[in-house]
């Protein structure tokens, strides 16, 4: 078994914070961290490992800096870890990333083997779409299962219980396939200080524009159709009505008063 | 650009037939924005057995539903979805497709954005189009809510973008309008590679469909302990709403993760919703700010939760809660 598994470097968005001056996003300072689904993603494939025999690679996309959370993936389970890096692919949105993943992917199975499964986090806590792992598939002309919190491997086909709002589906799909995981009914595990040690060690190769042979002009800004027009940090003081009285019954009943008077009970 | 026209709502249906609310949802803000270029607003189908859906998109302000009804239609399937929605959109050549953001949505409008090579823009909570450049102004929190980024797709058709359930409303449902139906037909779906097998029926407590409710009240860590969920669960029941959480109570293990409203849970837009010791971390609110009327209820009269709240209470749950529950029976039995 042969499994990719794609990971992002991101902010911490739980310590991101607003300058009040400014009101604009303080960037300085902020934890990277491995995108939380895609930590989840890694452990699904690492269980996979737990009970056969597989080797998992992680990829990501992104600065140098991102070698850092790929050494975080390598101290849990993964076993060889690829930067895709290169000044043509900043500024790539979810189809541009999409189109250098699924090249930059040829290029690691020129070296890894053909990959069965890929694995995506459901989505990254920074953008928030969960659009670059559909698309890579798309880009990949491979079948997808996303957003699924457990799967099986039976000999040559996958068997995956994704979420919806309305209840649980099970899905089978040949291999290879792309599935996106949401949270599972576990934690991802922890790295000891052996694993960490090997991690660090770990050389990362870094693939660039040419080794990936990605076409330019589909990567990058040029290559991505939707732009960024202008951004601003949302202002969140409503003015709302405070109640407080002495009481708490009170107070219950002051509130239960306004909503009857605005027809919400 | 040129031959790209009208503004498609997919209207994604049950295997009952009948449309999804969000779909209807979206009739609204698509309303506006035809008229705003002049042109039509399309509701398009991919069902079976989908007379309900067609019925209901008429009645909320489509001016044609485009339909493909067959057998294989009757669960959503990656594979044949995109290849008909292909087959559609290559067809009439839509100038702007939305979609609701429900986990079909969101498999559904990547794999169809990158098909046709297109922009896509997720989870918008505004909409507008430039009436000059015909570009749709898809506006969408990133970074967990802290920033909100306006996205434009201005040099490929069609343009793409998802809104999540709740976040615009229903208009007024009018059985009496009815417009052109066109039943098309794509060509017979291919074996597909992955499907679905079987649907699993949730337990009790995990059945809860956050999405479309009307009324939900969240507890978050500040209820203590997992057995003050019963008093969050008590007024639910008297507003007749379901239960949400925050994150920090599925964390604690008090209540299960489908529950749980935010950025790593579901986004929700009821017309009330009541937070009971939630504090309001920026990722909370992501998943809330677009309720109707936020109620919220604090002893730390700091709390951020109290800048999103038209009302807030401040004072301790333990007593509030109960008591709030006791006047809302009091007046609902009253009312009655």
């Amino acid at each position: 078994m042969n499994i990719l598994v794609c990971v992002k470097q991101v902010p911490d968005t739980t310590e991101i914070k607003i300058n009040p001056e400014t009101n604009t996003l303080i960037r300085e300072g902020v934890p990277s961290i491995v995108n939380t689904f895609d930590a989840f993603a890694l452990e699904m494939a690492a269980r996979i490992k737990d009970t056969q025999d597989a080797k998992i690679v992680v990829m990501s996309m992104g600065p140098d800096q991102a070698k850092k959370a790929l050494k975080e993936c390598l101290a849990v389970g993964a076993d060889k870890a690829y930067l895709v890096s290169d000044r043509a692919f900043s500024g790539s949105d979810t189809l541009a990333t999409g189109y250098i993943l699924s090249e930059a992917m040829k290029a690691v199975e020129a070296q890894e083997g053909p990959f069965d499964i890929i694995f995506c986090g459901k989505q990254a806590i920074d953008g928030d779409t969960a659009q670059t792992g559909p698309q890579l598939a798309e880009h990949l002309d491979y079948p997808q299962i996303t957003c699924i919190s457990d799967i099986t491997v039976e000999d040559a086909k996958i068997r995956a219980t994704r979420e919806t709002e309305y209840g649980k589906e099970i899905w089978e799909s040949s291999m290879p396939v792309l599935v996106t995981v949401t949270k599972p009914p576990y934690e991802p595990r922890y790295p000891t200080i052996k694993t960490k040690m090997a991690a660090n060690k770990a050389e990362i190769p870094v693939l660039t524009i040419a080794e990936v042979k990605a076409d330019p002009e589909k990567s990058g800004l040029k290559g991505s159709p939707t732009r960024v027009k202008k951004t601003y940090v949302p202002v969140l003081n409503k003015n709302g009505i405070i109640i407080k009285e002495e009481m708490a019954a009170d107070s219950a009943k002051k509130l239960a008063g306004l909503l009857s008077d605005a027809g919400l009970v | 650009m040129d031959g790209y026209k009208n503004i498609w709502v997919w209207i994604e249906t049950s295997s009952d037939g009948a449309a999804r609310s969000v779909g209807l949802e979206l009739l609204t803000p698509g309303r506006k924005m035809a008229d705003t270029i002049g042109h039509s607003l399309i509701a398009v189908i991919i069902g079976s057995g989908a007379d309900a859906a067609v019925k209901s998109a008429m009645a909320y302000g489509a001016d044609q539903v485009i339909l493909l009804d067959d057998e294989c239609f009757a669960h959503y399937n990656t594979e044949i979805f995109t290849d008909a929605l292909q087959e559609l959109v290559e067809k009439y050549k839509p100038d702007t497709v939305l979609f609701g953001a429900t986990a079909n949505g969101r498999d559904l409008a990547p794999r169809i954005a990158s098909r046709v090579h297109t922009g896509l823009t997720a989870d918008c909570t505004e909409l507008s189009i430039d009436a000059e450049t015909g570009n749709v102004q898809w506006t969408r929190p990133a970074f967990g809510g802290n920033l909100m980024a306006v996205i434009e797709c201005p040099n490929t058709r069609p343009q793409m973008g998802s809104v999540r359930p709740g976040v615009f409303k229903k208009g007024l449902r009018d059985d009496s309008r009815t417009v052109e139906v066109i039943n098309e037909t794509v060509k017979p779906p291919a074996e597909s590679r992955a499907k679905i097998v079987e649907f699993i029926a949730d337990a009790a407590e995990n059945m809860v469909n956050l999405e479309e409710a009307e009324i939900i009240v969240s507890g978050g860590r500040g209820l203590g302990k997992p057995e003050n969920f019963e008093l969050v669960k008590a007024l639910a029941d008297a507003l007749g709403g379901v239960v949400g959480s925050s994150r920090a109570a599925v964390d604690e293990g008090w209540i299960p993760h489908a529950h749980q409203v935010g950025q790593t849970g579901k986004t929700v837009g009821p017309k009330v919703y009541v937070a009971c010791g939630i504090s309001g971390a920026i990722q909370h609110l992501a998943g809330m700010s677009e309720s109707d009327t936020i109620i919220a209820i604090n002893k730390d009269p700091d709390a951020s939760i109290f800048g999103v709240a038209d009302y807030a209470i401040v004072g301790d749950l333990l007593e509030v809660l109960p008591a709030l529950t006791a006047e809302v029976k009091r007046l609902k039995a009253d009312k009655a």
